[in-house]
């Protein structure tokens, strides 16, 4: 009977529903990760701070963020009379569909067929293309229209103070960003996530692997700063601090479109630890796992990342903004550019 | 497959710019012309060029059109006096008279002329070699590189120009 | 499959289009954003004759393209606003002194 099922099923896969399902997954994982970033936050924030946290809806508070979501779905939802209507609508719709496009290229693990259901292996992303470093750098400089329409189409001067504050923000430090990704294309002499991970396999003396994170620590660095301030977090989050700006740019925004700029948020955090650690620590690759089960590893990785962001937020305090500008500009940017100069000697001493 | 894909790529394209050229608010000029861009990017994909299609957003979607963005929000020029339809253009002042009627000569000329064209196919073979990053820096690097500098001497010239232009006097 | 010529029409309506936008809008921020629409006609039809050609030389010249186009637009914006500062208004009809 079951034979048979099988057999029927397998008679539904086609190369369009196998990535159907796949973009199926990865979507519903996204939405599911951000619903557990807001309950990691809201606990590890709480223990930092010498307190217990959530603890009443579910065992340790972990039905918590689906509270809020049912919430903030049946709240009002409010528009400013002077707002311009299709930008308002719209902006929170480019920084929800941006966050999530910047994953489609991140890849989380080895092929699998399914133990043999699939008739060939299908490897664990959504595409590989050979540019998919620079999709994801275009895909994050296009995140920046959703802050800034939001600011302007609410017509009030908070809003529209912190939109352009944040944007400036991150068109400063996506040069950084791009530097920073520079040299570790150098070093693995490709654009494609897929080879630059798979460049870092093996290992050194038997136990030390070979990530790009040893030949690149000041690199790594440069990165996770410029990630920290694109997605306007932790010390940089001036443009939406709430006892500077109200709430910045979504200060007219209520429940959905509220959630949707939440959403965004929380999405761009795990794809910059994503991208983090595809580049620098080595993605899927693990020692004791068999190969089907790489991707743990790499949620393993993923979940480290973010759970330095979260401690980063609640221990730091914030940066003025314009304190914020001077070290984008002044201090990373050209610490950037020494570690391109320093990775491009290194290069061409190791070959010799 | 990829016809279908040229045309609604094309359609977008054609739609959006006319939208951008026919439109009274200029903030939706801007989102407009940035969804023309995008839909120029997938027609670059179509043609074996991913790294331009990405340069593309990069460049022209991500950071020049944020520049017209800033530039509109700061003048905050709501809407224009009414952009005059064709009609109005064929009898209005002299100069939108003959600009609308040398336009409107120069589309259909170019499509007349265009199409007359034997039709040619692009060689699939070509395809690696043209969408290669590897061969796009290679002869970036060495046969234009001379080209390459200079451009960067006159993007220092625009930055320091664009700021000397919009200061403030004091 | 589509053939080169589909391309070079629909770069041809493009840069009509542009083109119709320059000598049309009476705003001087939408007459710098048809000339973008012409420049981005123009890179189309470079990159199909490259991929027609076989050569990588066509996405090279769109590159430098794109970098004049870049200088261009923050040259012509600052001076959109230097303008604006005078005459408060965007029109180009206001610039006319110098016509005879």
């Amino acid at each position: 009977m079951t034979a048979w099922l099988v057999e029927w099923l397998r008679y539904l896969v086609t190369p369009l529903t196998v990535h159907g399902a796949l973009i199926f997954i990865i979507f519903n994982l996204l939405v599911l990760s951000a619903a557990f970033m807001v309950w990691m936050e809201r606990k590890v924030c709480a223990y930092i701070q010498d307190r217990l946290g959530p603890n009443r809806v579910g065992y340790a508070g972990w039905k918590q963020p689906f509270a809020d979501v049912i919430k903030l779905l049946t709240k009002e939802e409010l528009r400013p009379k002077a707002a311009d209507a299709v930008l308002f609508a719209i902006a929170p719709i480019i920084s929800a569909g941006t966050a999530f496009a910047a994953f489609s290229v991140v890849p989380f693990g080895t092929s699998t067929t399914l133990w043999g259901f699939l008739p060939e292996p299908v490897p664990l992303e959504i595409t590989d293309v050979n540019v998919a470093v620079l999709v994801i750098f275009a895909i994050t400089s296009m995140g920046v229209y959703g802050i800034v329409l939001a600011g302007w189409a609410s017509n009030s001067k908070y809003s529209l103070l912190g939109g352009l504050r944040s944007s400036a923000q991150m068109i400063s430090y996506e040069l950084s960003y791009g530097l920073a990704l520079a040299a570790v294309i150098m070093m693995a002499g490709s654009l494609s996530l897929r080879e630059i991970v798979l460049s870092q396999s093996g290992y050194w003396f038997g136990f030390i692997p070979k990530w790009y994170l040893w030949p690149q620590l000041f690199g790594f660095f440069i990165y996770m700063c410029a990630g920290v301030a694109e997605t306007n977090r932790a010390p940089f989050d001036f443009p939406e601090a709430e006892q500077e700006l109200v709430a910045g740019y979504h200060t007219e925004y209520s429940s959905m479109s509220f959630a949707m700029f939440f959403l965004a948020e929380y999405v761009n955090m795990v794809t910059v630890s994503a991208v983090a650690t595809s580049l620098y620590l080595g993605g899927w690759l693990g020692p004791f796992l068999p190969d089907w089960l790489d991707w743990i590893w790499f949620m393993v990785k993923v979940l480290a990342l973010l759970f330095f962001y979260v401690w980063m937020r609640w221990t730091l305090p914030r940066y003025r903004y314009d304190q914020l500008m001077e070290f984008g500009w002044k201090w990373l940017l050209p610490a950037a550019v020494l570690n391109l100069l320093y990775t491009a000697a290194l290069v061409l001493w190791l070959q010799g | 497959m990829e016809t279908a894909a040229f045309y609604i790529f094309a359609a977008i394209a054609v739609i959006a710019s006319l939208f951008v050229v026919g439109q009274r608010n200029p903030m939706y000029s801007v989102m407009l012309l940035i969804t023309s861009f995008g839909a120029l990017a997938g027609l670059y994909v179509l043609l074996d060029a991913p790294f331009t299609a990405v340069t593309q957003i990069i460049i022209y979607a991500g950071a020049i059109m944020v520049l017209f963005l800033f530039v509109v929000m700061l003048l905050n020029v709501p809407r224009e006096e009414p952009a005059p339809s064709v009609a109005a253009g064929l009898l209005g002042p002299t100069g939108l008279k003959i600009g609308a009627v040398l336009s409107g000569l120069l589309a259909i000329e170019m499509v007349w002329a265009l199409s007359r064209l034997p039709s040619r196919y692009f060689n699939p073979d070509q395809a690696g070699q043209v969408s290669d990053v590897r061969n796009i820096g290679q002869v970036l690097f060495t046969q234009h590189a001379f080209a390459f500098e200079a451009t960067s001497v006159l993007i220092l010239v625009a930055m320091v120009g664009a700021v000397v232009v919009a200061r403030k006097e004091h | 499959m589509v053939p080169l010529t589909h391309y070079l029409v629909l770069s041809g309506i493009l840069f009509a289009i542009g083109t119709a936008g320059v000598f049309l809008r009476r705003n001087m921020i939408t007459v710098l954003l048809s000339i973008e629409i012409m420049l981005n006609a123009v890179n189309l039809t470079f990159v199909a004759a490259g991929r027609q050609l076989g050569s990588v030389d066509g996405q090279i010249i769109t590159f430098f393209v794109m970098t004049v186009a870049a200088a261009e637009a923050a040259v012509g914006l600052a001076l959109v606003i230097a303008l604006f500062r005078h005459r408060e208004t965007l029109s180009p009809d206001a610039f006319t002194s110098l016509k005879w």
